[in-house]
């Protein structure tokens, strides 16, 4: 018997170790729960819980909205661009507003980094954080996690390096710390201008050659480049990122070990990743996806259960 | 804490064995039934009954372990949460004859989580219950046993354990009883 020493889910940085072999293990069962002929358990069907997507996203609020689903929980959704932010409304406002008609927790995707841990502290609802600006996407983080446990054993003492936009990447934060405390050894890897500079305080090595940084891992994780993020140019052509960062068939063959490679999606194929790599054998893209709903279908679980009754 | 074996060792391989004759008695050869132990104390049953009917009928028969923490009926209601433990069915129950199996049986509470949790696995033709112990008149919920170990008289502070060979290092069955009690 154990509990999360949260209250929400805001960031990794937050979490201990046990804290995240907790959610590991009980998402062992919910992985077992989704896989059944009826994949739902009526856990929290007495808890409402609110989707709200201040930002573009697709595969993440379907992956929470069906987590909340099988735990039985009552679901309502927003997104910022059919609602009243639009009209000038504090986000604050809006929260209390969508709480007053009591809602027990609030799941929310904001541009702004930060805007999960500013709401955990001015309502009374749990809050998980499914991505803020530039910050942290800590369900994410933990399927990656999950995803090289499940494929390699473990994630304790393995090699792990990030290649892309990291300067732009939630992914990428919120991996680093969540790789880290398991014991992990986390490299990044891209273009000078998308390295933070002073990424190599947070422990982590820095490489600018893919190859190398290939030879050395035991899992790739490619991001997208978030064109979206950049207001400057970072690099003069994605063809050219592309030639120097983009993860071939040719490359991944040529290594001397086999990697494993993982993608947080939307993949744009051609660029950080050819297709033939993503639809290989060593892509676990897909079982990111499966296991993402397990995941959080364990972290809401795991949050529920310390709501007053 | 006084404490009192109901079942040692011999009586206890008598009780498992008799156990297995009542359940060939109503399965005859288990071709359409399964056993079910629920987690975590239930499986233990499930195992040792398991060798014996083998050894019995020279077949095997089919079991699986089903976890009921996503079922209870007391999430949020508790101080910590529950860590589950795994289910391992790899059958299908619909129209299966299923003996539930549990070591303990006394509020009954968790036997109706069990029933819930095991609809997600399909219809069932029938589903029976086998306890080791039966703490008589301390139910909440309407739920009877058709195999029962033992039926024993408990008061509501008084805890009932089951020990095994394999983990406890020795069969029985003991009862603690707190000194203080009225």
């Amino acid at each position: 018997m154990d509990n999360l020493s949260v209250e929400h889910l805001t960031g990794i940085k937050d979490l201990t170790r046990n804290d995240i072999e907790l959610i590991f293990k009980t998402a062992d069962s919910f992985k077992e729960v989704i896989n059944r002929p009826i994949k739902k358990v009526p856990s929290l069907r007495d808890i409402t819980i609110a989707n709200l997507f201040f930002e573009n996203s697709t595969r993440t609020r379907l992956s929470f909205e069906l987590a909340e689903k099988r735990l039985s929980a009552d679901v309502i959704n927003f997104s910022a661009s059919s609602s009243s932010v639009k009209k000038g409304e504090t986000l604050i406002d809006t929260v209390n507003n969508i709480l007053a008609m009591k809602v027990d927790m609030v799941v929310m995707r904001h541009p702004n980094p930060g805007a999960a841990k500013f709401l955990s502290e001015r309502i009374g609802a749990k809050v998980v954080n499914a991505g803020d600006g530039t910050h942290e996407h800590p369900t994410q983080a933990l399927l990656d996690a999950f995803s090289i446990r499940e494929r390699l054993g473990s994630v304790e003492g393995k090699k792990v390096v990030i290649v892309g936009d990291i300067l732009h990447s939630r992914v990428a934060l919120s991996n680093i710390y969540c790789l880290q405390k398991l014991g992990a050894e986390v490299m990044v890897c891209g273009p000078t201008t998308l390295i933070p500079k002073y990424i190599h305080e947070l422990g982590v090595k820095v490489e600018h050659n893919l190859r190398a940084a290939l030879e050395w891992c035991d899992v790739a994780n490619m991001l997208r480049i978030q064109l979206e993020r950049q207001e400057i140019k970072y690099f003069p052509s994605l063809r050219e990122y592309s030639m120097q960062f983009g993860l071939t068939k040719e490359i991944l063959d040529s290594l001397s070990k086999e990697i494993i490679v993982m993608h947080p999606g939307p993949i744009n194929r051609g660029v950080e990743i050819t297709s033939d790599v993503a639809d290989s054998k060593q892509s676990v893209i897909l079982q990111q996806v499966e296991n993402g709903v397990a995941i959080r279908m364990a972290v809401i679980y795991l949050l529920a259960s310390k709501i007053d009754r | 804490m006084e404490k009192q074996t109901i079942l040692n060792t011999r009586h206890f391989e008598l009780t498992l064995n008799r156990l297995c004759y009542e359940l060939i008695e109503t399965h005859s050869d288990f071709s359409n039934t399964v056993l079910i132990g629920l987690q975590p104390r239930g499986i233990n049953v499930v195992k040792r009954l398991k060798i014996q009917l083998e050894a019995i009928l020279k077949k095997e028969i089919v079991c699986g372990n089903l976890d009921i923490t996503f079922y209870r009926d007391d999430f949020r209601r508790r101080e910590k949460s529950i860590i589950p433990s795994t289910t391992n069915i790899d059958f299908v129950i619909e129209n299966k004859n299923v003996v539930l199996i549990d070591d303990v049986l006394y509020t009954g509470r968790t036997i109706r989580s069990g029933l819930d949790a095991l609809l997600a696995f399909g219809r069932p033709n029938k589903v029976e219950l086998l306890t080791l112990i039966d703490r008589r008149f301390q139910r909440d919920l309407p739920i009877q046993a058709n195999y029962v170990g033992k039926a024993i008289d408990t008061l509501l502070s008084e805890r009932v354990s089951v020990e095994w060979k394999e983990i406890e290092g020795e069969d029985k069955i003991v009862l603690y009883t707190p000194e203080n009690n009225g």
